[in-house]
């Protein structure tokens, strides 16, 4: 038997406020490859950013162990870095230092500070930003910020990249060119990565695989679907490709019609 | 141009603002429009205040201005402290000396007081945000303790220390502790999950976490406690210096009361006013400059 890169096996959480107990999550076994692109996609609700959370280890799981590159996840730790959905920089200091701060927490043993500072500077090109490096968030659009906030992550050289709901808050265009700069990056690099959303354009324009989330409580995989679109993506030619519309009518089905958001389940 | 420019900007706050308008037609439009703008809203800033302050005066005057008037007026305080406002600086025996030693002696009971209420207010509300167990243990002690005034802690001090001084800035840092230590509680019980999370995910040690993330995050709010703690600070050490004597801007008050100068009296509460409102602005001005950007995010 191989060993993936990152698997999840049979995650349970189930949180305890005041005598009650809620579950949230349920028996959920996920095995991702190297340099694989998945995205997790659910109603709100649906324990999509708790499951996040249990892989970057700011949650633990019930039961269930999460094992990376061999190893158990039991602590959060960089070589699972998260692109948090509201970028999470930190405000008083600027682009550049938000970066550097991982930089050197990082790699304050194995590279000298000219090289830190080189890293720095290269990760904000990455994502075109080394322009307002000295610029604090305050100052900068949610979608540059968010760029910051993926260049963060991408400085620390994860093993494996997640990102929250990272474009959840902006705009339709900025949304747009950051999923591009994303695809980019990946093409680049072959992070691996687990992205959650809750939109599903970008889930099958992004994903190799989409995990479907059942609503809560319990919440399990409810399915897994192949994305066999070729890279380079290219938006517009996807729009009126078949292969892209079917997996798109696949997961509309199965979260519109096989798995409803029920309010009351709220 | 800038050289122009910065040459020009401190002649317009001085001129009036009909001068500074004339004077614009000579210059380059750019500049001229930056003058009068800079005027204009000196104007709209300090010309009400201007005018309050000279009704006021006029008020007062009016209204003490009777020979057997228990208070003086204004042109009254001006004849008999003219000594006293002519020269600040003057120095003579014992507590006979000019106001600016007697402020000076106040301001410095209230730095040593006040350093060390902001050094130990941080730390203790540090620890009551913190820790979920300091917070039930300290919290209702303090929240009692701040109710206390500021000049009922001194006979206890006094008796403490038996000695004036050490117990005029005992109550200094008895009296500004409270707020700063509530404040900086309540700072570091708000730091968002968001930025708890990235110090998890890069591993930021406890001193690194309390350096990098705590301190700045709760920043706004200890300068909150500590811009209160300021004027506390200042309202105590005046009623404090009342009692225990020796050189003070509160015992140079209640030495006047008990000679019956009462325009000395005057005198010394201007300046009371205005040194409180400038600790005021020095903290809210080094607060800004130390949490610029942390407002919003």
């Amino acid at each position: 038997m191989t060993k993936s890169y990152l698997s999840l096996e049979l995650i349970d959480k189930t949180f305890e406020r005041g005598g009650t107990r809620t579950e949230v999550l349920k028996q959920v076994s996920l095995t991702v490859e190297k340099g694989e692109f998945i995205s997790i996609i659910g109603h709100s609700g649906c324990g999509k950013s708790t499951l996040l959370n249990i892989v970057a280890g700011l949650t633990q799981a019930t039961t269930g162990v999460v094992l990376l590159d061999g190893k158990v996840v039991d602590e959060p730790g960089p070589d699972r870095a998260v692109v948090f959905q509201n970028h999470s920089l930190l405000p008083w200091l600027t682009v550049y230092e938000n970066v550097r701060l991982a930089v050197d927490k990082v790699f304050s043993a194995t590279r000298n500070k000219q090289e830190r500072h080189e890293w720095t500077m290269r990760n904000l090109e990455l994502v075109q930003m080394a322009h307002a490096a000295d610029k604090r968030p305050s100052e900068v659009s949610g979608g540059m910020k968010q760029r910051v906030g993926i260049a963060r992550a991408l400085a620390m050289e994860p093993k494996v990249l997640l990102l929250d709901e990272p474009f959840g808050a902006l705009d339709a265009l900025t949304r747009a060119h950051l999923q591009d700069q994303v695809m980019q990056i990946h093409a680049t690099l072959g992070n691996t990565v687990l992205m959650i959303t809750h939109d599903v354009d970008e889930a099958v324009l992004l994903s190799d695989r989409i995990v479907m989330m059942t609503n809560g409580p319990s919440a399990r995989i409810g399915e897994v679907l192949d994305v066999p679109l070729v890279r380079p993506r290219r938006r517009i030619e996807l729009a009126s490709d078949r292969t892209y519309l079917k997996c798109r009518e696949a997961v509309l089905k199965f979260l519109y019609e096989r798995h409803r958001f029920v309010e009351a389940a709220e | 141009m800038s050289v122009t420019n910065l040459k020009l900007k401190p002649q317009a706050t001085l001129q009036p603002s009909a001068q500074v308008i004339a004077l614009g037609h000579t210059m380059k439009p750019g500049i001229d429009r930056r003058l009068s703008r800079l005027a204009a809203q000196t104007a709209t800033n300090l010309l009400p205040l201007l005018v309050t302050l000279t009704l006021f005066t006029l008020a007062w005057q009016l209204i003490c201005a009777s020979p057997d008037s228990s208070l003086p007026a204004p042109s009254r305080v001006f004849e008999e402290s003219w000594e006293l406002i002519a020269h600040p600086f003057y120095t003579g025996q014992g507590v006979d000396q000019g106001l600016f030693w007697h402020v000076l002696a106040s301001l410095q009971r209230v730095a040593l007081g006040y350093a060390m209420a902001a050094a130990v207010g941080v730390a203790l509300g540090t620890l009551v945000g913190q820790s979920a167990l300091a917070m039930r243990g300290l919290d209702p002690i303090f929240q009692v303790l701040r109710t206390v005034p500021p000049l009922a802690w001194l006979p206890l001090s006094l008796a403490a220390f038996q000695d004036g001084n050490p117990s005029a800035i005992f109550v200094i840092f008895i009296t500004a502790i409270w707020p700063i230590i509530i404040n900086t509680a309540v700072g570091i019980r708000n730091i968002p999950q968001d930025y708890q999370n990235v110090a998890r995910v890069l591993r930021l040690n406890g001193l690194e976490y309390f350096a990098k993330i705590m301190l700045p995050a709760a920043a706004p709010y200890i300068f909150t406690g500590l811009r209160i703690g300021i004027g506390l600070s200042w309202l105590a050490i005046v009623a404090a210096e009342m009692l225990i004597g020796g050189v003070g801007i509160g015992f140079f008050i209640w030495d006047a009361w008990n000679s019956s100068l009462i325009s000395d009296i005057i005198v010394a509460l201007i300046y009371v006013g205005i040194v409180g409102f400038l600790l005021d602005r020095i903290i809210a001005l080094i607060g800004r400059a130390i949490t610029r950007g942390t407002a919003s995010a």
